[in-house]
């Protein structure tokens, strides 16, 4: 399985942001706990909708519109954001995400399969506007936890927290 | 006294706030913040700049007094995270990062038990998962010991003590022998959910039924349905008579009411009965008038 993960890695890169670099995507065999055994396909289609929210994370936290979060994020983590949006639209900034490299790790399954975590260590760059005129870009590495859980034709994201790698 | 005082601020701002130096070295900010908890940047220079907190979880922008500290509140920041931190003047900009970690104290439990209903006796049959949150909704990481108890109806308690990890933790557990409902907790400090698990009778077991003559018919009965508990089988289970005779077979489902299923059948000589319900066979009786 974590062959085939590996090589989905390619599928999953995307071009995206501040230079249209495209972002590495490595990923770990699991290490899970839990008794429930994680169909490749699930994996796949869990990693799959993460690397898609960090489209949708770089899109609202740029173009301040919240609405953007709502097909990859539910719950705190989309409230989370919301507010990041919200707080950023009065002041005139604007962040741009820029993700250049994910190695990710599925870490727990929960038994009755409503909830899938990775951990995922990320590089990316994060460049602040206010009113439109560029502050600052900076390189950053955060270890993210992330929760996903299902809907109705995708894994949603549920926590997206960075911590220290 | 004025010494120890000032000593011992510094000793708490130590312990709970590691300084490092920006970018520049123009900015001394905390490389860690509690959610919810206050804490200052210290900006050194003079006249007037602006300074922005900006994270996926956040984002706050205040104009700040050069060669002074900018403090800032408690709940100021309180979504965990890894923040930009960005000093900028007219001429200059200086950059760093800070980390808001989830507080220390558990404030709630976000809690997965399944099935909420499942059959006697059965081994691993109940799990439960949670994931362990602060006040402001943090998932904290930080291994946690959470205490899982499930309480059946006469108070037999069944615990498992699992530690987190990625701030979950999960666990499995039997089913009882005794049918009703039960309480399946989970503790963390002075935080619990609590979920409702039904237990309900497994298969019949021995079933059973006699006949007798009743005018030109025979008329059967089981005798009272339960499990291999000894648990009632509930109302309203279809238990199956079926009579085959001379190459004729007649089949009629009844539910149980009141514990037991009766039917009345035409009285063929010959005839063999049987019972069923669901995937369970009961006895066999061979009619003769």
């Amino acid at each position: 399985m974590s062959r085939a993960l590996l090589i989905l890695c390619t599928l999953f890169s995307s071009s995206m942001g501040i230079g249209m670099a495209q972002a590495t995507v490595r990923v770990e065999p699991p290490n899970l706990q839990g008794p429930r055994p994680l169909p490749e396909q699930t994996a796949k289609a869990a990693i799959r909708d993460y690397l898609q929210s960090w489209e949708s994370l770089r899109a609202a936290l740029e173009q301040n519109r919240p609405d953007l979060l709502d097909p990859a994020f539910v719950g705190a983590a989309r409230d989370k954001l919301r507010t990041t949006v919200q707080q950023q639209a009065p002041l005139g900034i604007q962040s741009r995400y820029e993700d250049r490299a994910h190695t990710i790790q599925i870490v727990f399954y929960s038994p009755e399969g409503l909830s899938i975590e990775l951990t995922d260590n990320v590089e990316y760059d994060v460049q602040l506007l206010d009113h439109g005129g560029v502050k600052t870009t900076q390189h950053m590495n955060a270890r993210y936890l992330i929760v996903l859980t299902p809907a109705e034709v995708r894994w949603r994201v549920r926590v997206f927290q960075a911590g220290q790698e | 006294m004025r010494i120890r005082l000032a000593f011992l601020f510094c000793s708490l701002t130590a312990a709970t706030m590691q300084l490092a130096l920006a970018q520049g070295g123009t900015m001394v900010l905390p490389t860690t913040v509690e959610a919810g908890n206050g804490f200052s940047i210290q900006c050194s220079g003079s006249g007037k700049a602006t300074l922005y907190i900006v994270g996926p979880g956040q984002a706050l922008k205040r104009e700040v007094q050069l060669g002074a500290t900018a403090f800032f509140p408690a709940g100021s920041l309180y979504n965990a995270g890894r923040y930009l931190v960005v000093l900028a003047e007219d001429t200059s900009t200086e950059s760093g990062s800070l980390d808001v970690v989830p507080a220390d104290k558990p404030a709630g439990v976000s809690f997965l038990a399944r099935p909420s209903r499942l059959p006697v006796g059965m081994h691993d049959g109940i799990t439960g998962a949670v994931y362990v949150f602060d006040a402001y909704r943090n998932l904290i990481s930080v291994p946690r010991p959470v205490a899982f108890e499930l309480t059946n109806p006469s108070g037999l308690v069944q615990k498992r003590m699992v530690i987190t990890r990625h701030g979950a933790a999960w666990t499995s557990m039997d089913s009882t022998t005794q049918q009703g409902t039960d309480r399946f907790a989970a503790r963390i400090g002075e935080i619990s959910s609590i979920r409702v698990i039904g237990q309900v009778p497994g298969d019949p077991c021995g079933l059973k039924m006699t006949a007798r003559q009743s005018g030109q018919e025979i008329q059967l009965a089981t005798d009272p349905v339960r499990d291999c508990n000894g648990n009632a089988v509930p109302d309203g289970t279809i238990v199956t008579f079926t009579e085959t005779y001379g190459g004729g077979q007649s089949t009629v489902d009844v539910p149980l009411k009141r514990g037991i299923a009766e039917v009345r059948m035409a009285s063929h000589s010959g005839a063999t009965i049987s019972l069923a319900s669901g995937v369970v066979l009961g006895n066999q009786i061979r009619w003769e008038k």
